[in-house]
């Protein structure tokens, strides 16, 4: 019998695990794919939003505002790459220059700290590339950008070291009530539990149907991205957002934490898991994207891909509990940019329904990874002499050493295939795009795992590279 | 101190080593990522190789294997799985290996890192993002060097000739090639690998086409090929559907200068590679660069030609110092998209003039005019150009002394 099924082990299942496991609790996490984030939280902007755009009073407003500082902190405790490089909202015209004055209101009012309104000169002073019709902006110092995938990654790994069970490939289907919890059929096997929490994402309507009447129902909504080589990685400071117009939401321009140049999203209702791009929608982002910064260069792209929100019917995240059963649903924009402040609310509403959170007698809630690429040149001849395996590198765009490769295979929640891989030290996440490093990950891979190469997947199950040639 | 660091133990590093050696300079080294030196050859085990140099047809590993030989016999070091990190503008070398972390310094560099497949991403293929889709270098590395098929369906974007050799190679070991496909209304590639890679399989060529779609959730499933117009963009209504489980990419190959940006050297945004003089000198004194990782080659042999004098400049350099004083421009004329070298100086100690470069369109009969304002200095008589062929001028330095600016265009005859 467990104490706490977590449903879904995107940002949010993550985030409740980690907090979850300081407590004496017996938890496991029930993931349907064969890793960790790999639904909204591994397509998105990476972005920390400061918390302006969400309406007053809604918990969205709160629970981002509240994370700002919280997720600053996660990151810098688990090794997390984090900038603050705060954000703008341009205007164009007259009437989005009154947008931009609502938004440092409404900004003021969910309590977001540094606001400020720019005119077209001082923010071509801070943000030299943008278009030359702009009218103003709203400057919010406090935005940054993360890598999300390795934060719930981080958060996940924690959560398991302090004792969490992480099931992946157990995709639940079915669920129902007993007299002190609920049974739930996951992966083919039968748990029991006396709470669950539901961060299944974009699945999160089917699973609250399963164990209650349905209420909600969500919207899947595809948003489309380029990802620019490092050449294009300075061509602007901030995260550079456009206000929301009649085509749409409007396209932001942002370095990445990783030094690369990301411009999306469009928002296009969808089915859940389509994760296509289409040749509209993505001229559609450039030409949004050039209205703000005219000089990107696009031939200098790497990848494009799409992320799927949860969108809901319901104008909030829809946080609730409902006899032992804790929906985390609806999780849409600015969801990772509120993870940290999600997990506190649900730890309170537990609380608050009655479940006993003792803290451990031990536990820890910080975590390492090396980053030879970031090291100075004597931190890397140190870590050479010690370990000769980051001696080699294995990916040259990213400077991915065999050793940060190994490292992350024997750590707690272990990568099986070529994309885990990349969520986990980057490697093949450059200009190349795993052309060169490609056939040396699967190498080590299937070595370390002690399978054949045939064996190694790109991403999914399924998704096999090669095949022996007699076969 | 070394007089000579080579990054890159392919056959531009090597053929610059072996031609600095033979000019008198003994304190060399050579740096190589890889376990064996051969770069790119290694893995490319058709024949072909070596027509001009050796007058005999090799295969990549043959040709590798001749200069591996002649720098064995040397006393060049080299330094195996050994990758450079940075290059500081005063040619200290960072360089990490299993070994150690060190840094080297070197009197003079070669630069000889080669090229990169362009992915994907450079072309934004929409669709899906299953596995299945290469580059085609790639899939040839995993079947020539690891004995590992990428797949049994297969179409190739792309006329390159790492395309081409692959559709070959594919169907020889038991692989559907459907279609090779290509943007252009002409191939990229050579037309001996066309007429022996695709024409002698019964494998179509589409013109004028791209892949507009990619389909499929874990492996890829299907393709959709679409008829592109004038501007490269599909024409609805022409779509064709191809079940395969493979994709190969032959879509342009791009100089790898991260570390030559990263010393400070201007770059040619035409070829993607640094600008160089004659002797293959760049921005920075001292630094030459060749091969690939200036401006992508269709024939190995010229690669090695190009280098040999890379290597002999840093030994000139070396013994005697810099080359100093007035610089000549090259610059590209009508219908030609680059030159190497960019410059020249005036007070150049070669004989010759090398002049590499690739015309922008097929040309039939045609001439290659090398002038200086309206002074004609040279016409060059051609059959046949194309840009999936490299086209090499030679043209004594006499010649071009008198100029500040040369220019060299292409015509019809």
């Amino acid at each position: 019998m467990y104490d706490v099924a977590i449903i879904g082990c995107g940002v949010i299942g993550s985030s409740i695990a980690y907090r979850l496991s300081r407590f004496n609790l017996k938890t496991v996490v029930l993931e349907k794919e064969n890793d960790v984030a790999m639904g909204a939280t591994r397509a998105n902007s990476a972005i920390i939003h400061a918390g302006y755009d969400p309406a007053e009073g809604t918990l969205m407003a709160k629970l981002n505002v509240r994370s700002v500082e919280l997720t600053k902190d996660l990151c810098q405790k688990l090794s997390v790459p984090y900038a603050q490089i705060g954000s703008l909202v341009l205007a164009f015209s007259d009437e989005e220059s009154a947008h931009v004055q609502r938004l440092y209101e409404r900004g003021i009012a969910n309590g977001v700290p540094g606001l400020k309104v720019l005119t077209y000169a001082e923010t071509k002073a801070i943000e030299p590339n943008i278009a030359d019709n702009v009218t103003c902006a709203l400057y919010a110092p406090t935005a940054a950008v993360i890598n999300p995938w390795e934060y719930a990654l981080a958060l996940a790994e924690v959560a398991v070291v302090n004792g969490v069970e992480l099931r992946l490939e157990a995709a639940v289907e079915a669920i129902s009530k007993t007299d002190n919890g609920y049974v739930i059929t996951a992966g083919g096997k039968t748990i029991e539990t006396k709470y669950i929490i539901n961060a299944a994402g974009t699945e999160a309507g089917m699973i609250h149907d399963m164990a209650l009447p349905h209420t909600f129902d969500i919207l899947p909504n595809k948003g489309e991205y380029y990802l620019l080589d490092k050449s294009e990685g300075t061509r602007t400071n901030h995260v550079v957002f456009q206000c929301p117009s009649k085509v749409g939401k409007g396209v932001l321009v942002s370095p990445t934490v990783h030094g690369n140049l990301i411009v999306g999203p469009n928002a296009v209702d969808c089915e859940a898991g389509d994760t296509s791009t289409s040749a509209e929608d993505l001229a559609f982002v450039r030409s949004m994207a050039v209205k703000s910064i005219p000089s990107i260069d696009f031939r200098q792209n790497i990848r494009n891909f799409a992320g799927v929100r949860p969108n809901s019917t319901v104008d909030d995240f829809i946080i609730k509990a409902h006899d032992g059963f804790f929906d985390v649903a609806g999780i849409k924009s600015p969801g990772l940019a509120s993870a940290a402040g999600i997990a506190e609310y649900v730890e309170n509403l537990m609380q608050d329904n009655g479940v006993v959170l003792a803290e451990k007698a031990e536990y820890t809630d910080t975590r390492e990874q090396p980053r030879f690429k970031e090291m100075t040149h004597e931190e890397r001849a140190a870590i050479v002499a010690e370990n000769p395996l980051f001696g080699r590198v294995i990916c040259r765009c990213e400077t991915i050493t065999e050793g940060e490769i190994i490292d992350a295979i024997h750590r707690p929640i272990i990568p099986r295939t070529v994309d885990a891989i990349k969520r986990r030290c980057c490697a093949g996440m450059g200009r190349c795009q795993g052309g060169f490093c490609g056939p040396r990950v699967v190498e080590i891979l299937a070595r370390e795992l002690g399978c054949s190469r045939q064996d190694i997947d790109k991403d999914k199950t399924g998704s096999y590279i090669v095949r022996k040639r007699e076969d | 101190m070394y007089d000579l660091a080579v990054i890159g133990g392919g056959p531009a590093g090597l053929a610059a080593a072996y031609s600095a050696y033979e000019k008198g300079l003994r304190n060399i080294v050579i740096l190589e990522r890889d376990k064996e030196l051969g770069g790119i050859l290694n893995q490319c085990i058709h024949n072909g190789f070596g027509l001009h140099r050796f007058k005999e047809e090799l295969s990549g590993p043959e040709y590798a294997h001749r200069y591996i030989e002649m720098v064995q016999d040397t006393s060049v070091e080299v330094k195996l799985d050994t990758m450079v990190i940075e290059i500081t503008p005063d040619k200290k070398i960072f360089i990490n290996s299993p070994s150690g972390y060190e840094c080297i310094e070197a009197k003079s560099i070669v630069l000889s890192m080669g090229c990169r497949e362009r992915t994907r991403g450079a072309i934004s293929i929409p669709g899906t993002r299953p596995s299945g889709v290469f580059t085609a270098g790639a899939a040839q590395r995993y079947l020539n060097m690891e004995g590992l098929m990428a797949g049994k369906r297969v179409v190739i974007l792309g006329s390159g000739d790492i395309g081409l050799i692959m559709a070959r190679r594919m169907t020889l070991e038991g692989a559907k090639v459907l279609a090779c496909v290509e943007v252009m209304p002409y191939s990229g590639g050579l037309t001996r690998n066309i007429v022996q890679c695709l024409n002698d399989f019964d494998i179509p060529l589409y013109l004028s086409h791209t892949v507009t779609d990619i389909r499929g959730d874990k492996r890829l499933e299907g393709l959709t090929v679409m008829k592109v117009d004038e501007n490269r963009r599909p024409i609805p209504g022409t779509e064709m559907e191809f079940d395969c489980d493979t994709l190969l990419l032959s879509v342009g190959l791009i100089p790898e200068n991260e570390l030559t940006r990263g010393a400070g050297i201007e770059m040619d945004p035409r070829t993607n590679g640094a600008y160089v003089f004659e002797n293959m000198e760049t921005s920075i004194e001292g630094v030459f660069a060749c091969g690939n990782v200036v401006h992508v080659h269709d024939l190995v042999d010229f690669v090695s030609d190009e280098s040999a004098r890379a290597g002999a400049a840093a030994a000139e350099y070396v013994q005697n110092g810099a080359v100093k004083g007035d610089v000549i421009r090259l610059q590209n004329g009508a219908d030609v998209g680059y030159t190497v070298p960019q410059k020249i100086h005036r007070d150049t100690k070669a004989d010759k003039i090398d002049i590499f470069f690739r015309v922008r369109s097929v040309f039939g009969k045609s001439q290659v005019i090398v002038s200086a304002g309206d002074t004609e200095i040279q016409v060059f008589k051609r059959p046949y150009m194309a840009p999936g062929e490299m086209q090499h001028i030679v043209i004594a330095a006499d010649k071009l002394k008198g100029y500040d600016t040369i220019t060299v265009t292409a015509k019809e005859a």
